[in-house]
């Protein structure tokens, strides 16, 4: 399924290896870098004297008597309390992300096969609810949830993530339902089915690649927002992100940046398995034949 | 296990500091919001040690001045407690969201002493545990080197700069937080105080930094400035603490609590041995030093029940009058609590009160000046524009702000 | 699909939407129309740990009365959005008369904190918004051209960018290209120029800030086009090689209408996401060199002691016509298309 290139043009194919090679070094430099330096103290890592020490770990050598530590994991983790934020992150991430999806894509595959001008209108006004930033909304909310004193609890930030994320699921999932043909879902619905057994059992098959990328966004936006996050749960319910920021420390008073570093990298490391894991299925989706122009 | 060990260690923590500080074992409901750093999570910690059979829960959050005013807005308010400096209080104090405590000091917080009381009006509106300012760090070993007398003034401060630059030894031997926003308006904040001004016409809310003194003020700043290394707009504590580290610097303004990690061991040891402290530099011949002093104190929510309010005040009164946390955090900061005893990292908050260093004006539109400075005066230290441009920006800035606010 | 059918199908989504965006935009919109009522302020006595000073508190039994009569404040009209830190319509009329030259006039304009910061949004959308596309769409081509077994990690790889948390991703990289840094060490001695800084002069800042945008982005559009691509029928393809159509052509005339709306969706979402660029700015602490409209509503509602919700309210409903305004081209583009579909 090589659309772009051909196989026999071997120039073509080194130039893209090499396209790629290079792109990957630029994508993955500044992460293997971090990932490297969070095995570091925090005078090599975070040098103004020279950026060699992250790689010759001077003051490692000289505070721990090693080359590399693990001290900035195992203190994040416990003394931090990063286990607490990655288990509240992973409660909001599987929540946000199934009802996001479920909600998404019943609206988009309604918005794709109407043909009513509202439905045109409806897709503009999500496009101006996308608009707004998201620090004037939370901004709004506090006042109306500190009164329900619905603040601070997981399904508060759970529901608001959804909403705020609504729109983009809407208009990823809207286009690609456009992309699927229309005929698929109407001889189903000459055979009889109804417009729910139409959506569910034709068209969601062959909708995976679409609804694992809506998926993936969902899954990016709850795991790193940090705007809702921060201000609208309470210490107990802090995810990741909150956390990470308190450790870098305010103005006034020293931080503990190498446990920063370190949780990033740690917080990466799952989302490493859930790519390989989906991209799998894009593809596998695609190979039981289900798309057929 | 380990938490075992930590329980055992809290259980003992708890009954010492219930014999020294006062706990008269409370019941309700106790609910904190907090910034985020160690200090402050010491000092709620041993205000935990005295719950009694209250229910004890606590938010510390950088975001807590966001939260702050919705939260106490709200009846019944979320949080019956909020840890506030100087400069946080005012918000709550614009709105009339925390209660004055007058009756629960004279109840329970016999350890408490008289100068920790913030009174407004004669009201206590809250109760300090902390002091901070930014003061002079230099470097003893150059300064010996080269001859240099540790300097007093900011004038001195530009001298021993230029003479150390002129000696090859360093490019760039000053350094200060002058992030663009609120580091740099924190500095001009300082060295205008240092020159004697006022930001405001007395009794009202009208600017008055466009005078002489404002000027005077500016080209300070950018003389320091351009003694510091070119990305100074970008430096906030934590990059300049680390220049430091580098061994780049001579000659530096930074919070006395962050002196910590410079005299601890982890580092180039030979810096560290050579970083010595000073009280803030006075400027223009004034006798003010070109600082500002900084408090941390608790303040109790307005909008939450009586009961809830006493239980609050026994919890963190019996903190803000530990014997024992002050010893054994004395490293944390420079408390205001009896028994504490000032080590070498506290000179620079000792000297400045001595010297008889201005707290951080306590006024309800200084937000606003200071946000409109932030971001102002930038452009006069990049040379885009003269000084008086900048301060009649910084007016302007200010007087849309505090028209909207309702303050003009 | 009948009206009914519709309707349930949209429900929950549009309810949570409308509960949660809808209804706080319009509040928000109304906040922007008031402003808070007149302070009224008394001189008192102060003391703290340092001393006691007499200056002025908010008269809470004065201004309670004023709230409790009107708790929304004081209406203001357009007075927010025309204010010197917005539109400053009566600045810029001094201005157009005081100054000599046109260039001196721009120059003066740009100085205002609306201007200077729409000025550095729309540059950044100008240069990012493109290129996101382009690298977006070559990188999910060539990707696409790679064995499968291996395209796992390297598709971990190309999204990096997006997925490491953008908070402490600019906090490495900020360190990374400081004049020591790795990056911005090694670019002096490509430069041979002890003296460079990426963070020194705004030109740089923009610039560092247009690359980081563009790095933190491509792999978004890649992410969309690489599925789509997923979905393009074999066929057609098939048939066209057969043809002789070159490869250049093949993209051209099959992949790309396939993809279409996709390609809409992406232009329209980064367009969207530029233009409310803020992140990178508060990542790379570059405050000082550039702001953008995010910013301003950032700075309005956090950076402050005391919240600017109107003026936070007003910058933000501008963006919002902002948005739409910029946005009205492909939208134009896409209601031809939603009418001919019908």
């Amino acid at each position: 399924m090589e659309y772009g290139l051909d196989k026999r043009s071997n120039a073509l194919k080194t130039f893209n290896t090499t396209f790629i090679i290079i792109w990957l070094l630029i994508a993955c430099f500044p992460f293997i870098w971090t990932f490297w330096g969070s095995f570091k103290v925090r005078a090599d890592f975070f040098s103004r004297a020279d950026w060699w020490y992250a790689i010759s770990a001077f003051n490692t050598l000289l505070e721990t008597g090693g080359q590399f530590t693990s001290k900035a994991y195992s203190e994040a983790w416990t003394e931090g309390e990063f286990w607490k934020a990655s288990r509240n992150t992973i409660i909001v991430t599987v929540f946000v992300v199934s009802i996001s999806l479920f909600l998404g894509t019943l609206g988009a595959y309604a918005l794709s096969r109407s043909t009513e001008r509202y439905a045109f209108w409806i897709l503009i006004a999500a496009l101006i609810f996308r608009a707004m930033p998201h620090i004037t909304l939370v901004s709004g909310y506090l006042f109306p949830f500190f009164e329900l004193q619905i603040w601070g609890i997981l399904p508060t930030t759970i529901v608001v993530l959804v909403a705020i994320n609504q729109p983009f699921t809407l208009w990823l999932l809207y286009s690609f339902f456009k992309t699927v043909p229309k005929e698929l879902d109407e001889s189903a619905l000459i055979d009889g089915c109804s417009y729910f057994q139409a959506f569910r059992y034709i068209i969601m098959p062959v909708m995976w690649p679409g609804v694992i990328t809506a998926g993936l966004f969902s899954l990016m936006l709850a795991y790193n927002d940090f705007t809702v996050t921060a201000l609208l749960l309470n210490q107990e319910n802090h995810t990741m992100v909150p956390k990470i920021q308190s450790y870098l420390g305010t103005n006034q008073h020293e931080g503990n940046l190498m446990w920063a570093v370190s949780a990033v990298v740690s917080a990466t490391a799952p989302l490493f398995m859930l790519v390989m894991f989906f991209q799998r299925q894009v593809i596998s989706g695609l190979t039981t034949g289900a798309v057929k122009g | 296990m380990r938490k075992i060990l930590l329980t055992l260690l809290f259980v003992l923590f708890g009954t010492t500091a219930y014999a020294d500080g006062h706990c008269s074992k409370p019941s309700g409901s106790i609910n904190i919001l907090a910034n985020d750093f160690p200090a402050l999570r010491t000092f709620v910690e041993t205000a935990k040690g005295c719950k009694g059979s209250a229910d004890f829960k606590v938010t510390h959050s950088s975001e807590h001045n966001k939260i702050a005013v919705p939260a106490l807005t709200a009846n019944p308010s979320e949080f019956s407690a909020r840890i506030a400096a100087n400069s946080s209080i005012v918000p709550l104090m614009n709105q009339d969201l925390i209660r004055p405590m007058d009756d629960l000091v004279k109840k329970y917080g016999k350890g408490i002493q008289d100068s920790q009381l913030i009174t407004i009006d004669g009201k206590v509106m809250a109760v300090a545990f902390m002091a901070n300012t930014q003061h002079l760090y230099y470097r003893e070993d150059v300064l010996k080197e080269l001859g240099i007398p540790v300097p007093k003034t900011y004038e001195e401060v530009v001298a021993a700069s230029e003479k150390i630059r002129a000696s090859g030894k360093m490019q760039h031997p000053y350094a200060a937080a002058y992030k663009a926003g609120w580091n740099l308006a924190e500095e001009f904040v300082n060295m205008f105080i240092g020159h004697g001004g006022e930001f405001f016409k007395a009794g009202t809310a009208e600017p008055n930094i466009n005078n002489a003194k404002g000027v005077a003020t500016l080209n300070m700043l950018k003389k320091l400035a351009s003694l510091s290394n070119p990305d100074y707009l970008t430096h906030d504590s934590e990059a300049i603490k680390v220049e430091w580290e580098s061994g780049k610097v001579a000659l530096m303004t930074l919070w006395a609590s962050r002196s910590g990690t410079l005299l601890d061991d982890e580092g180039d040891a030979k810096i560290t041995a050579a970083t010595k402290l000073t009280g803030p530099a006075t400027v223009g011949g004034g006798s003010i030093p070109a600082a500002t002093l900084w408090w941390d104190g608790f303040t109790l929510a307005k909008n939450r029940s009586d009961s809830d309010a006493e239980a609050t005040f026994i919890a963190l009164a019996h903190a803000a009058s530990n014997k024992k946390m002050v010893a054994d955090a004395a490293d944390q900061a420079v408390w205001l609590v009896e028994g504490f005893v000032p080590g070498p990292k506290s000179i620079g908050v000792i000297e400045a009160v001595k010297m008889g260093a201005k707290p951080y004006p306590m006024l309800p539109q200084m937000g606003l000046m200071h946000g409109a400075l932030g971001s102002e005066i930038v452009e006069f230290l990049q040379g885009k524009e003269s000084a008086e441009q900048a301060l009649k920006d910084v007016e302007a800035a200010y007087i849309s702000k505090a028209k909207e606010q309702g303050f003009l | 699909m009948p009206n009914k059918t519709f309707f349930w199908f949209f429900l929950p989504t549009g309810l949570a939407m409308i509960l949660f965006i809808g209804l706080p935009i319009i509040s928000t919109g109304i906040q922007s129309f008031y402003a808070q009522h007149d302070q009224i302020v008394k001189e008192v006595k102060k003391c703290d740990p340092f001393g006691c000073t007499v200056s002025i508190v908010v008269d809470q039994e004065a201004t309670s009365i004023l709230r409790d009569e009107k708790p929304l404040g004081k209406f203001n009209g357009f007075g927010t959005y025309i204010d010197r830190n917005h539109l400053a319509i009566e600045q810029i009329s001094d201005f157009w008369k005081e100054t000599d030259s046109f260039g001196e006039f721009i120059n003066q304009v740009t100085n205002l904190p609306f201007y200077k910061a729409l000025l550095f949004t729309l540059t950044y959308c100008l240069f990012v918004t493109p290129n996101v596309l382009l690298l977006g769409f070559i990188i999910a081509l060539s990707l696409n051209a790679i064995s499968r077994k291996i395209r796992g990690p390297l598709i971990f790889g190309t999204i990096l960018p997006m997925i490491v948390t953008p908070l402490v991703g600019s906090l490495v990289l900020f360190w990374m290209i400081d004049a020591e840094g790795i990056i911005g060490a090694n670019l002096q001695l490509m430069m041979e120029d002890p003296y460079l800084s990426l963070k020194s002069s705004r030109t740089l800042t923009w610039i560092t800030i247009i690359i980081y945008g563009i790095w933190h982005h491509s792999p978004f559009a890649f992410v969309v086009f690489y599925a789509a691509l997923q979905t393009v029928p074999q066929e057609p393809v098939e048939a066209a090689i057969i043809d002789g159509a070159s490869r250049y052509q093949r993209i051209r005339h099959i992949v790309l209408p396939h993809i279409y709306p996709v390609v809409t969706f992406v232009a329209l979402i980064s367009l969207m996401d530029n233009f409310r660029v803020f992140e990178p700015i508060i990542g790379f602490s570059a405050e000082g060199s550039a702001q953008s409209l995010s910013w301003l509503i950032y700075d309005n509602l956090v950076n402050e002691e005391v919240i600017l919700f109107g003026s936070a309210a007003a910058t933000s409903m501008m963006t919002i016509v902002g948005i739409a305004i910029l946005l009205a081209p492909v939208l134009i583009r896409t209601w031809k298309e939603f009418r001919t579909a019908r």
